[in-house]
Order: C-alpha cells, then structure tokens, then sequence
C-alpha cells in the first residue's frame, strides 16, 4: 500500500529532531500571535519569511510556518472566548458562546473544548488529506461561479440562525454587513464603490479592523460603562476542565463540525470561511436547548471549533494538489516555497514527497503539539482575566492597533477600527448583534462576485443556477431552510427559540 | 556679523562634511524595499530574491514591505512621498507604466515622482487554455475565438493585473472582442481555468510554468522572441502567426525623486551584482525568467523602458474604454 510508505516517509521526514524543533516554534509561535489580540497569521509569516533564507531547508521552513497557521488557529479562539475578540472571520462565532461561558466562569471549560475539538478535527481531516486529496481536489474543481453563488446562498439564509435576539435585526444586521462588504472597487469596470474617494479604501474595508472594532473596541467601551460590573473581569473561575456533562454535550457537535469543516475547507474560493457558521447553524438547529445558545451553548463553541480547525487543515488541499492557494496565508506559503526553490504545481506531491507527506505528517505533530501544550496553558490564558482594567484595555487596544496595521500598513485601517468600536457599541446598545454583520460583510462580496461571474460566463441567462446539478441541490438546501424557518408550525417553536430577552 | 558669517560657515562646512561623509558610508542602516502587493505573490517573490542578494552585496539588511492595494498605486504613492535618502525603494511591475493610465486621477506624476535604478527581470507570458479545448495550435485557438467570439470566455486576475494587460492585448491582436471574465487574484481565476469553468488565460510564467509542465492545461504560445528553456515545446506567437503580442510583465527597481546621485549609482551596482546571483538565477529560472542584463540593469534603461512603456499601453487601454478609477 502506498499511502503507509508515504505516511511513513512523511514521519520520518517531520520526526528529525531538527523538524519537530521547527514545527514546535511554529506552533508557539503560532500560539502566541493568535493570542495576541488583533495580530494574525498573514502578517508574523510575511514577517518571518526572510528568516526561511537562512533556515535553508525548505521542508523545516514550511513545517515551521504551517504550525504558525494552525497556531493561530488554537491561539484565535482564546481571545475570542476570553475578550470576545475574534481575530479571524472562523472564531467570530466562537466568541458568541464562548465569551459567554467566559462571563459565567466557565473560560476553562469553553478553552479546554475548543483545544479539543481543534485536536480531533485535525487528526481526522489530516488523515483525510493524506488518504483523498486527489478525489478531493476534484470535486473542488466543479465548483464554478454558479455553485459558489448558490453556496453563498445557503451561508446567508442559515446566518439568521447566528442570532439568539430578534430575528428583523438579525436580518438588518446582515445586510449591513452585505452593505458594507460593497465599500470598494467593482471588479467588473473598475468603478470605486462607497469609498469616500479615499484610495486607502478602494480594496474594500480591512476584515480584522471592522472585527476588532465591533466586537473587541465595542465590548471595552461597553466594560467601562459601570465601575461595578466589569465583565472582562472574571473573579471566580469554576473548574478549568469540562464537567462529565459538557463531555456528553460535545461530542456530537465535533464530530459534525469535523465532517462539515473538512467538506468545506477544500473549496478555494472560501469555502472554509462558511464552515464555522454553518457548523454554529446545523448545532443550534439540532440542539435540545437551541434556548442556550447565545448565552453559553458548549455545543457552540465545540461544533464551530472543531469546523474551523477541519477547515483549516483541508485547506491545504488545493495548494498541495493543484499549487493554488486557498487564502492569503496559503499565497504566502508558495512565497515561501518558491524562495527556497520549490515552484509548486500540480506535481508537487510526485516531484517532491519528502516535503509533501513531510508537512502533511507535520500537520498531526503539530496539532499534538498545540493540545499537549494548550491544556496546561488553559489555568495561565484565564489567569489573564484577571488582570486589572486599567492595565489589559490599553494593552487590548494597542495589540489591536499594532496588528490591524502590520496588514498592509495601512492608517486607514485604524480609523476603521474607531469607527467600527463606536459602531459596534452602538449596535450593543441597541441590542443587535455583531455576528451576523460579520458574515453579511465577508459573505456579500463572493456572492456579488460570484452571481455577476456566472452571469458573465452563462451569457445573461440565469437558469445556470437551477440546470447545473451542484448549484441546483444547494439552492435546494436554501430552500429547505427558508421553509424551515417560516413554516407556521415550526415559526412557533422558533418563536419560543428566538423571543426577546427581555 | 563677522561672527556670525563665520559661525555660519563652519555650520555649513560642517553640514558639507556630514553629507560627504554621509554619502561615503551609505548605507549605514537597513534598506527598506516597498512592494506595492501583497506578500506570496510573483512580484513579492522576485523582490525578496533580490532583496537578499542585495544585501550581501551592500552590507546592510535588505527589508521587504508589503504595502498593497489600488493595483500598486498606494505603495509607490508611499515611496513617492518617502525620504529621498537612499533608505526607502521601491519594485514595481508593467503596473508603473499602465497605472499612468488606468488611473485618471493618480497622486503622484509617474514620469517625474522617482529616480530610476534598473530593470529587475522580465517575467514572460503564456497564453493558456483549458485542458478540453478542442484547439491544437494558436492559430486553431484564434480561428475558434473568432468563430465563438460570444461565448470564449478570457480570465484575468482583475484590473490592471498582468493576465488583463495580456487579455486585452490578445484580444487587440486577434481583432475580436471576447467575454472578459475578472477574478480577485491569479489563484481563483486559475482554479477556474483547471476546472474549464472558463476558456482562456494568459498569465506570467511564474503562475503557469508548472500547470503547463503537468498538462492540467493546454499552452498555446509564449510571449517572447524566443521559447523558453523551461517550456521548449511551446511556440512563440510570432511562430503562431500573432504579431504585436511580443511583451513580458517587466519589474524595475525605484527611488523617490531627488535622492542623490552616487546613491542612485550605488544601488545600481548592487543590483548588477544581485542579477549575477547563483541564487537568484537559478530560482528565477525555475519560474520561468532570468535577470536582467547588466545594460537593462542601470537607470537609462528602466527610464526608456518606462517611457516607451506608457506609450504602448495608452492606447490599449483607452481603446478597451476600462479605468481603475
């Protein structure tokens, strides 16, 4: 059998001690940035690839920055959970429930089921990379305009799940966040859109300056309203490890986030950006007590855990079976590869099976090393909670600032942040909520994007949607959970699901 | 007063020294090279190649910085406004030349905001399709164009980019108009082109050597005089029968304008000796270009190649009636 020789290839090729060292760093490193509010995985790469000049072997130097980019992963969702601070679009949703558990003293519970569900998503979609990413690769290639269109449908009709308050704000929320996602330039002519004739702008807004500023900037101002009930700040934590009950709520919902996570990661045009929301959706849709989520659901923090670490190992796939990146980080990594000599192509895997089935085989070791390192650091990571206002908000603020920045060096970005803080704070007040808008705003431009492509490439004849077999059984889904939600019969539970808190 | 005169004669001497000694000693702290993308992609890569072997040659660390957005305008804006010291540089593609006229209202003037240093490479490119396209040969794939001008479809990385300068020059070329089908980067424009969601690409070797090598998609011609070492079985178009399609997305190495003379020169020299590079060239020529010759390298090149350069796109660019701005 050839997998096992090339598996064992590829533990011996990460096992060296010197990999194992670099893939060690990576993920602390990892670790670290993700901890860091506001300082993600694109830029510590960028800034660390002159360093992979030196390290001269490229397998160490790839094995080194694919643990960074897990790393971050782990890291991402501790800032979520603890500040409600996501630093990318997939722990958005984690911060929903976990910041909740957070308030209610369950930070370890909610950090111990995020490690994980990470870690057995990852052991399982490593796997599933090794056995099938060919056949994988090709099922990703049938994915037109037309498909993604439809994908992005089901992610928008499903969003409205993501609220635990009224649904018509749920619904204003994401269509702001749609509106927003316009601010740009129209890739079809040309156009600048809603830009202010600032040409800082005419990329669209930065996504980790509008999440900072509406989740992390706008839950600080909220924490300083009243000297008394300062939130951020846990006194008493009860029990860093989950209790024999959260171990029976969470296995269902990792095992769903793991398969819906490697399903969707494999699609490159941001498939894996839907997973965690979809996962937060099929779970609240499932659960016994839907009532929970938004308050502090574990499921909620397992099910979009395990999906987002899923989403991040498949989405490997593309770049090491076609050579193409999924996102900014995997560009980053062929950067990386090219400098030491690699170009990588659809051969890498026949022309290059040390380093190949090295970084798949360092991927497990990574994630090994990330949970063996993330239990123990659960009592430290809370232990920050506790740490006066007056000396984390200024540190908060200016982790953020220093790391919307180091994006694309980009003072605008900082301005956006302001702006998206106050905002933000506004919508807290008025009691909508900011998960939504998120996906509103990163899901509107690939649907904009996508329909007009399809568009283009059918001629102006719409019916690609429904004679294309992919698109038309998406669109099917859609369909069933529009139906779902607005059947009378049903709109009755969900009513009792969805009530105001009043 | 007398005082005073000299007082202010010893300042200016001693401000005449320090700039000599200034000069002398260049550089004597890092060097900062703006690259107006982001990093990973074909031009970030060739400048960190540089970069490197630049600054073994001057002594001093080299840094890449990423400053991306509006095509590469933002980041020469950046190193249009910068200290004309010697410390802040920039590398930019084609894009230098075709923004002057993709963007009507650009804040800088692109012909007086730098000082030039040199040609870094000229990156050819490929006209590609998808691997079930019925066409053999280029002219097979311009007779099927023109016979299905309203349903070919030609990719491109959006606006500006590379593949869309070689759309349109195709399309110019062949004198038929095709369906123009945008994407938001050379990766999901060429994923579509693996998938034959789309027809046609034409794109920098740096992005297609390998899918070509591996038959995922179907090459037709390379833009050069001359085949390529790493693809010696794809014509050039010239071979094809298609004139005026003889271009190559061309990198040069900037200063902001009014930085001194021998710090010009200086960076000059470092960027012949970094052309010369083991390393540099046997990586560029694993994407598919090599360095540019010691000629190219040096300021009168880049300036005449800058100029004949805008000359040539204006009128592509205006006949496609498409702005950035």
């Amino acid at each position: 059998m050839d997998l096992f020789d090339n598996l064992s290839l590829g533990f011996s090729t990460a096992t060296t001690l010197f990999n194992l060292g670099f893939c060690l760093m990576g993920v602390l490193l990892g670790t670290l940035i993700g901890v860091l509010p506001g300082i993600g995985p694109t830029a510590t790469i960028a800034m660390l690839l002159p360093i992979t000049f030196q390290i001269g072997d490229p397998v160490s130097s790839l094995i080194m920055l694919a643990g960074i980019y897990y790393g971050a992963q782990y890291g991402g969702s501790t800032t979520a959970i603890l500040i409600n601070l996501p630093g990318e679009s997939s722990s958005a949703v984690t911060a929903i429930d976990g910041y909740q558990m957070a308030r209610k003293g369950r930070a370890g519970a909610a950090l111990a089921v995020a490690a994980i569900g990470s870690f057995f998503a990852g052991t399982v979609s490593t796997f599933l990379v090794a056995l099938l990413a060919p056949p994988l690769t090709a099922i990703a290639l049938q994915f037109g305009a037309a498909e993604y269109f439809s994908l992005m449908v089901v992610g928008l009709v499903s969003s409205v799940a993501l609220a635990h308050g009224s649904i018509i704000k749920a619904l204003a929320m994401v269509v702001l966040g749609l509106l927003l996602g316009l601010v740009g330039t129209d890739i079809y002519s040309g156009a600048p859109r809603f830009n202010l004739g600032i040409r800082e702008y005419s990329d669209g807004l930065n996504f980790v300056a509008v999440a900072v500023g509406v989740f992390g900037i706008a839950e600080i101002l909220r924490n300083l309203e009243d000297e008394h009930e300062r939130t951020v700040l846990i006194k008493s934590v009860t029990g860093l490890m989950p209790t024999r009950d959260d171990w029976r709520r969470m296995v269902a919902p990792i095992l769903r986030g793991t398969a819906l996570g490697s399903a969707l990661g494999i699609l490159p045009g941001g498939g894996a950006i839907l997973a965690s929301f979809a996962s937060y959706t099929v779970e609240k849709r499932v659960s016994k007590h839907p009532e929970e989520f938004g308050k502090g659901a574990i499921e909620g923090v397992a099910g979009p855990e395990s999906a987002n670490n899923a989403g991040a190992q498949t989405s490997f796939i593309p770049l090491l079976t076609l050579g193409i990146p999924a996102n900014p980080v995997m560009a980053l990594m062929i950067g990386a590869m090219i400098i030491q000599g690699i170009v990588p192509g659809p051969n890498v895997a026949t022309e290059q099976p040390a380093l190949f089935w090295g970084i798949i085989a360092s991927m497990w070791i990574g994630n090994l090393m990330l949970i063996v390192l993330n239990l123990p650091l659960i009592g430290l990571w809370v232990k920050l909670l506790t740490i006066p206002y007056y000396v984390l908000f200024p540190i908060i603020m200016g982790f953020c600032s220093i790391g919307v920045y180091s994006v694309n060096s980009n003072v605008y970005d900082l301005y956006s942040v302001a702006f998206f803080g106050i905002l933000g704070y506004a919508l807290v007040k008025l009691r909508c909520e900011p998960a939504p808008l998120l996906l509103g705003f990163v899901l509107g431009p690939l649907l904009e994007e996508n329909l007009r492509r399809a568009m283009i490439i059918s001629r102006g004849d719409p019916s690609v949607f429904v004679t294309r077999p992919i698109s038309a059984t998406l669109l099917f889904i859609a369909l069933a959970v529009l139906v779902v939600v607005f059947l009378p019969a049903v709109r009755k539970k969900r009513e009792e699901v969805f009530v105001e808190e009043s | 007063m007398k005082k005073l005169i000299a007082a202010l004669a010893a300042a200016a001497a001693v401000t005449l020294y320090s700039f000599a000694a200034g000069a002398q000693a260049y550089p004597e702290r890092t060097i900062t090279v703006v690259v107006p993308f982001s990093a990973g992609g074909p031009t970030d890569t060739v400048t960190r190649l540089v970069a490197e072997a630049m600054s073994k040659d001057l002594g001093q660390q080299v840094l890449v910085e990423n400053v991306g957005g509006a095509g590469g305008t933002l980041g020469a804006k950046r190193v249009a406004d910068a200290e004309p010291d010697g410390y802040t540089l920039l590398l930019y593609h084609i894009g230098m030349a075709t923004s002057a006229t993709l963007y009507r209202n650009l804040p800088y003037d692109t012909l007086n905001a730098f000082e030039y240093i040199g040609l870094v490479t000229e990156v050819p490119m490929t006209i590609l399709a998808k691997k079930d396209m019925e066409a053999d040969t280029l002219a097979e794939l311009v007779d099927y164009a023109k016979a299905n001008a309203d349903k070919v479809t030609v990719a491109n990385a959006g606006i500006g980019a590379a593949s869309h300068l070689c759309g349109m020059l195709f399309m110019s070329a062949i004198g038929t108009p095709l369906v123009t089908v945008p994407y938001k980067g050379t990766g999901p424009a060429m994923t579509d082109l693996l998938g034959g969601q789309v027809d046609i690409m034409c794109d920098q070797t740096t992005n297609t050597t390998k899918q070509i090598q591996a038959g995922t998609v179907k090459a037709y011609a390379v833009t050069t005089p001359e085949r390529l070492d790493v693809l010696p079985d794809v014509p050039t178009t010239a071979e094809g029968g298609l004139t005026g399609m003889e271009f190559g997305i061309w990198h040069g190495l900037y200063a902001p304008k009014g930085t001194q003379a021998d710090i010009v020169d200086r960076l000059s020299k470092s960027l012949q000796v970094a052309l010369k590079d083991e390393n540099v060239a046997a990586r560029f020529a694993e994407l598919g270009t090599k360095p540019s010759s010691e000629p190219d390298a040096t300021p009168e090149a880049l300036k005449a190649k800058l100029e004949s350069e805008i000359a040539r796109w204006k009128p592509v660019i205006d006949a496609a009636g498409q702005y950035a701005d």
